[in-house]
Parts: structure tokens; sequence; C-alpha cells
């Protein structure tokens, strides 16, 4: 038994690591933020050359092969870096999607890099107002909405809640609603279809493909909250050891130095929790379910608190644009909404262990 | 990270098992409290020929010898608690002074002390704390003066648990009062028979008296009962610190608690409803099993750091802060689902569990304080963790200023 990272996971980390550092520093994530797009180009070109969007490909497409584990460490990485990147929806949900239903020819689309696949999963875990899809022949209409993956998509992997389907972006019938939000690291849209060309992925068992999307996808979503946080803490206390008044760093005040503490002691747990629940998803099937809802409640509500303490920790820096500890404290905000907020999914979780009437 | 057990480890736990399953007849009530009945102490001996006790120690001392296995000691506990059976004899003796002794003792010490410690037959306690030296331990002023061959000590510990049926106490003392606050202190063993030595009970909050207050009047000690040089004792006592906390922390302890609050909220009805019914106390469990995984998970991790003879690192300081405080908040969750029930107490009517889960509530409050405190906790955590300033300490007074 060996609980931890191998010696490949720790290297596929600090490469991404190391590249995000660079290419994704803050300076340029503000200027994707301002509008200009080429920090996603130049990062998914980027990411491409270190083979990320393979990782959970089939190695018949080409792919790398590996499991939601790796993928959930790449995320931690993008997290850490509050870098603009599709990496969830396109190269999570939608290869595990795929690859369930044993959708080769779109993998293969997706592997030469022809296709970015955005995800619209939100209708699937509870339907906000005029939400949901309905399919008739092979025309799709009705409202996908906070659909993810926006910044870089040429497609869109969408549900009716029985069936997946795809649309083209910007194809007829699709109207598309950009959506601000608070983290503009990346982008969320409404789509409004109207008798949309629609293909039918392929295979039987969307159902299963479907949940274990979402799974992945909550994992993820835990994973780049883990990410942001850390970074949120590391920032914390190098600005308190850095910071002085009354003639003496602030880290060297216990009021600063135990919120420190505390942001350390509750999320270091999470980084052993967000290994599992990734790593459950395809070695411990019986656990997969549960464990990534409880990662993505448990790390949200954690991620949550570190991004209040650590901006409290910063002062009136914390408060400002000039210092950008913001992009991260949204970031982590934004994820915690996606896909479910804590308290939906913990309900989910007591449903299946049988504990709701 | 791969979580299967290879084969040596799957043959290991089957073998844990069936050697259980086999003396179920000779394994005394896991509640037992009693340290040392005849059948503790037979128990004792058949755990330490098996090898599930003291499992590393030194066979010349009556240990096992085995290598150090982080894995296989988690096997041995998670069967033991599966089977529902008592592990070794644990407790301060065996876990604290018996690693200070190999590390730092002379050889008498050694022959005399750990063999009967590990058999169960020789209980210590342990005589750190003071009235004026809580989380400030190296302020300790219970003294030792030299007279020809001996000390002659006299002061007061406190939360001095098992004391009142100890044989033997492993004590910090003042023997150089003008040395250094850290150097004048020595670590020195002593018989609870001495002359001189007054145990008394100290009743806390929960209506039982967990510790003691120990009184020291006169009384002589041979100067060879002590353990490192004179003034070493803030060093020994840290040495025997870190294994303190190697004690800590059965990670499926937290999961299991929590599943015991399932089902009480399943089987306690409120309006002829179950409790489970109830969407604030569902929300809160799920809330805490999220944690309690984490902290699973943690200790798993932990479990691998050891075997691999790595540092734990943060992952490691955070488990006594973390883990009391988890414990703490089921209790209360518990108490919680109960109503009114909740408040029951002791041998009241209608009581459930004799109270337990009060009795958890206000003794984890203890254990959130005692073993260093959760604010000392977390200036360990930030400090050794963080590697965050140290709080300066407050300037000696000046002259007195004339404005």
């Amino acid at each position: 038994m060996h609980f931890g990272l191998n010696e490949d996971q720790t290297m596929l980390q600090d490469s991404v690591g190391r590249y995000l550092e660079g290419a994704s520093e803050l300076a340029l994530v503000r200027g994707f933020v301002d509008g200009d797009p080429a920090l996603a180009a130049e990062l998914q070109s980027g990411l491409m050359d270190l083979g990320v969007p393979f990782v959970l490909m089939p190695t018949e497409q080409g792919g790398l092969g590996m499991g939601v584990l790796e993928a959930a460490l790449i995320q931690e990485a993008l997290g850490r870096n509050v870098s603009p990147s599709p990496f969830t929806a396109a190269y999570g949900m939608a290869v595990i999607a795929l690859r369930t239903c044993g959708d080769s020819d779109w993998l293969g689309r997706i592997a030469s890099g022809e296709v970015v696949m955005g995800v619209g999963a939100t209708e699937a875990i509870g339907a906000r107002e005029g939400a949901g899809l309905a399919l008739s022949g092979d025309k799709v209409s009705g409202r996908a909405s906070f659909v993810m993956g926006a910044e870089a998509a040429t497609h869109f992997l969408l549900t009716t809640g029985e069936q997946l389907l795809i649309v083209e972006r910007g194809g007829a019938g699709i109207e598309e609603v950009a959506l601000t939000t608070i983290d503009k690291t990346r982008h969320v849209v409404n789509l409004d279809l109207k008798a949309a060309s629609a293909h039918l992925v392929s295979g039987n068992n969307h159902g299963e493909a479907q949940s274990k999307m979402i799974d992945t996808g909550r994992v993820l979503l835990a994973a780049d909250s883990l990410g942001a946080a850390s970074m949120m803490l590391e920032k914390a206390v190098a600005y308190s050891k850095d910071r002085e008044q009354f003639n003496r760093p602030i880290g060297s005040f216990q009021a600063v130095k135990h919120m420190c503490a505390e942001m350390a002691a509750k999320l270091e747990p999470c980084r052993s929790l967000v290994w599992y629940a990734a790593y459950s998803q395809d070695h411990v099937p019986e656990e997969a379910a549960l464990t990534s809802r409880l990662a993505k409640a448990h790390v949200s509500e954690i991620a949550k608190f570190v991004a209040r303490t650590s901006t409290e920790v910063h002062g009136g820096m914390g408060f400002t644009d000039l210092l950008g500890l913001h992009y991260w404290f949204k970031r982590i905000g934004a994820n915690r909404q996606l896909l479910g907020g804590p308290q939906a999914v913990r309900e989910e979780a007591a449903q299946l262990q049988g504990w709701v009437a | 990270m791969d979580l299967n057990l290879t084969q040596e480890y799957v043959d290991f736990r089957a073998e844990v098992a069936q050697f259980l399953q086999a003396h179920k007849d000779a394994a005394p009530n896991r509640n037992d409290r009693s340290v040392s009945s005849e059948k503790r102490l037979a128990w004792q001996q058949i755990l330490l020929a098996q090898g599930y006790a003291a499992r590393t120690h030194p066979k010349e001392y009556g240990g096992y010898g085995a290598e150090p296995d982080a894995l296989k000691a988690r096997i041995i506990a998670e069967e033991f608690s599966r089977a529902k059976m008592p592990g070794g004899i644990s407790g301060q003796g065996i876990n604290m002074l018996v690693p200070t002794l190999l590390e730092l003792g002379t050889q008498e010490q050694k022959d005399a002390y750990i063999k009967p410690t590990l058999e169960g037959k020789m209980v210590w306690c342990q005589g750190y704390s003071e009235p004026g030296a809580g989380s400030d331990l190296a302020a300790v002023k219970t003294s030792a003066v030299v007279d020809g061959d001996d000390f002659i000590i006299n002061g007061q510990k406190i939360w001095t648990s098992t004391a009142q049926f100890a044989d033997m106490m492993f004590c910090l003392v003042r023997t150089e009062p003008d040395a250094k606050k850290h150097q004048g202190i020595s670590y020195i063993l002593l018989d609870m028979k001495t002359p001189g030595i007054e145990v008394r009970p100290l009743m806390t909050m929960t209506g039982h008296a967990e510790f003691n207050e120990v009184f020291f009047t006169d009384v002589r000690v041979p100067t060879h009962s002590i353990v490192g040089n004179r003034g070493e004792g803030w060093m020994v006592a840290n040495a025997t610190l870190t294994h303190e906390r190697g004690m800590l922390g059965d990670p499926d302890a937290a999961l299991s608690r929590l599943h015991s609050i399932a089902d009480i909220m399943k089987q306690e009805q409120l309006n002829g409803a179950s409790l489970m019914d109830n969407d604030i106390y569902r929300d809160r469990l799920v809330q805490l099993q999220g944690e309690a995984y984490a902290m699973k998970m943690n200790g798993m991790r932990l479990t691998t750091l050891s075997s691999e003879k790595k540092s734990s690192g943060m992952a490691g300081l955070l488990v006594k802060l973390q883990g009391c405080e988890l414990n703490h908040q089921m209790a209360e969750l518990a108490i919680d689902v109960m109503g009114e029930y909740g408040m029951l107490y002791e041998d009241s009517p209608f009581v459930r569990d004799r109270g337990m889960w009060q009795t958890h509530y206000m003794f984890d409050l203890g254990l959130i304080i005692g073993g260093g405190s959760a604010q000392i906790q977390k200036n360990i955590i930030s400090e050794r963790g963080l590697g965050m300033p140290r709080e300066p300490k407050p300037a000696k007074p000046a002259a007195q200023s004339t404005n």
C-alpha cells in the first residue's frame, strides 16, 4: 500500500506547475481578464505540448491513458496559477463521458486538437428556471445553462438528463449568451437552442457516462480549489513575514499566526481527500460517487475559509486590485457554485448512503 | 498511489485475524479499565509473544524485535478494532518512558524497567505539568536538592493521570535553581511508594477523577534515578514528547464514531419521524463525514510517510488540533440530535448510553486543552510548519521612565 504520489505523478505535477508559473503569471492572467484572448490560446498550445489534454484519453486514441488522479494533479496546478484553461470540461469531464460511452470518433477529434469540448451538465444536477433540453430527432431545443469551458470550445457536450449530445459552437439555432461571473479567469455561457443540429454520443450507457462525468468534474473542481487555496495560504504566510507594523513582522503576532495555522491545518487534509477521491474514480468504484461529493463539498468549505482568511491576513492590500489576490478568491468562489454547491452535494451524498427517506 | 496490499500484507492481515479468532476467550473485556487484572497481564504476555504488542522493541528487553513497519502496525490496529478485542497495554510507560530509556537510559535503568513495563507489571505515570507550568512546561518549580546520595524532592505535580495506581513516575524537577530556565531541569524516575508522596484525585467537569494531583514533601530518591545528566531534563523530556505525538490517532476511529451517530439519528424519533429525516441534522452529519474522510486519508498518508521514513511535515503537525476538534464536534452533534435526552447524564431514568456523548463532549474538550493546547498547537503549526517568526520576548523591564 502506498498512499501518496509516485515519482511519475510528482513529476507530472511539477512540470505542469513549472510551465504555468511562467506562462500563466498574474500579468498575463490580467491580460486575459481584460479581454485579450492570447493567453488562453498560448496556454492551450503550451499544455498541448506537455500532453496535458491527453491525460485521460485512452491510449488507442493516442492518449496517455492515465487516471483521474493525474487529471486532478494538473487541475490543482491550474488552480494554483488561476490559469484560463478549459481543462475541467474539455479534457476532464468530456473525455470521461466519451470514454465511458466508447465514442472513439469524437475522442479522436479531441485528441487531434480539432475539437475542444465545452460541457453543460448543470441540468442533470439541478435545473434552475427555464433550463432543460429536449431532443426531437436530431434537433435539440431548450436552454443549457452555466456551460463550462467556453474559453476555447469549438463544440459543446450537453445533456437532456437521459442522453448526451454534442452541438457545434455557433451552429444554426444556437444563441450563446456570455455570462459575467466573479471569476473572469474562465468563461461560462448559457446556450439557447432552437432546433439546433445535435450529434448523439454513441453507446447506450449515457446515464452511467453522465454520472461519471459529473463525479469527475466535481473532483477536478475540488482539486482546482485546493490549488488556489494552497497558493492563497502561501501568499498569506509570505506577506505576513514581510509586512511590518508596530516595528515587527505581522507574522510574529499570534493573532496572525493562528489564522495561518488554522488555514494550514484545515487545508492539508483536503489534499489527501482530493487524492483519494480522484484515485477512487478509477480504482475504488464503490466509493467513487461518495468521495467525489465529499471532496467537492468539504474542499469548497475549507477553500472558502482560506480565501476569506488569507485576504484578511493581507489587510487592506488583500482588498485591492493591485495585489490581485482576488483572482484566487473569486476562482474559489466560482468553483463552490459550479456543479452543485456544498449543501446540495452533501444531500446527494446522504441519498447515496440511504440517509434520505 | 496504490491502495492495494501486496501479498505479504494480505497474508499478514489474515494471520492477525486468524490469531484473534483463535484467542477470543483469552482476551479481557475491551472496556475493562483496570490496568493490571490477571487476565489483562496474561493477554499482554500472549500479545508480546506474538509481536502484537511492543512489536519493534528489542528482544533483549522483552519486545518482539521486529523492523518498524507502519503498515503492519496499522493492520494490527485495524484487525483488533474489527474484532472488537483489546490491543496490548499502552500508556505513558510503554509509549513515552520506554523509548526514552532505550535512547538515553543507563544499562541498569534499561534492565530494571523496560521488561516489566512492557509486560504491564510496572505501571508509570508522568510528572510533568505543575500548577504554574502548563503550556510553559519549562517553568517547573518542583525542586530536587542533593543530600548525600539522594535527591530531596519538594513540590507539586498536576494532571497526573494513572497516578493512583502507578508503581513509578518519570518526572521533571528543578535541580539547578541558578541555571537558565531550560537548563535547570532534570528527568528523574521514582517509586510511587516512597514516603512523602501524596496522590489526591482531581475531579473534573465530567464528574470523574480522570487525573490526580501529586504532592511531594521531602521525598528521598537516590541520585542514580536520573536519566541523562543533571540539567539535561528538558532535552530528555523532549525526546519523549516526540514519542507522545506518535501515540495519537487511529485513522478509523472518527469514521466509526460518525457511523454510531448516524445510527442514533436513524433510531431516535421526533414527532414520530426519524431524526435522519431532519435536513439540518443530516447536513451536519455529512459535513462531519467529509472532515472525517479527510482526516482518515491524512492518516493513511502519514502511514505511508512513516513507512518510508519520511518527515510527516504539516500532515503530522495538524493531527492533534484537527482530530480533537472533529471528535468534539461529533459529540456535539450526537447531543443535539437527542434533544432533551441529550442532557440526561449518569444513571438518570431514560438516559441513552449512560450519557456517554456528554462525557465525550466534555472529555474531548479536555483533550483539546491537554497535551499541548489548541493555541500551542497553532504556534507549533505556524512556527515549525509554516516557518513564521516566533513571538518576540517582551523587553526586560527598563529603568523607570520619568514620563
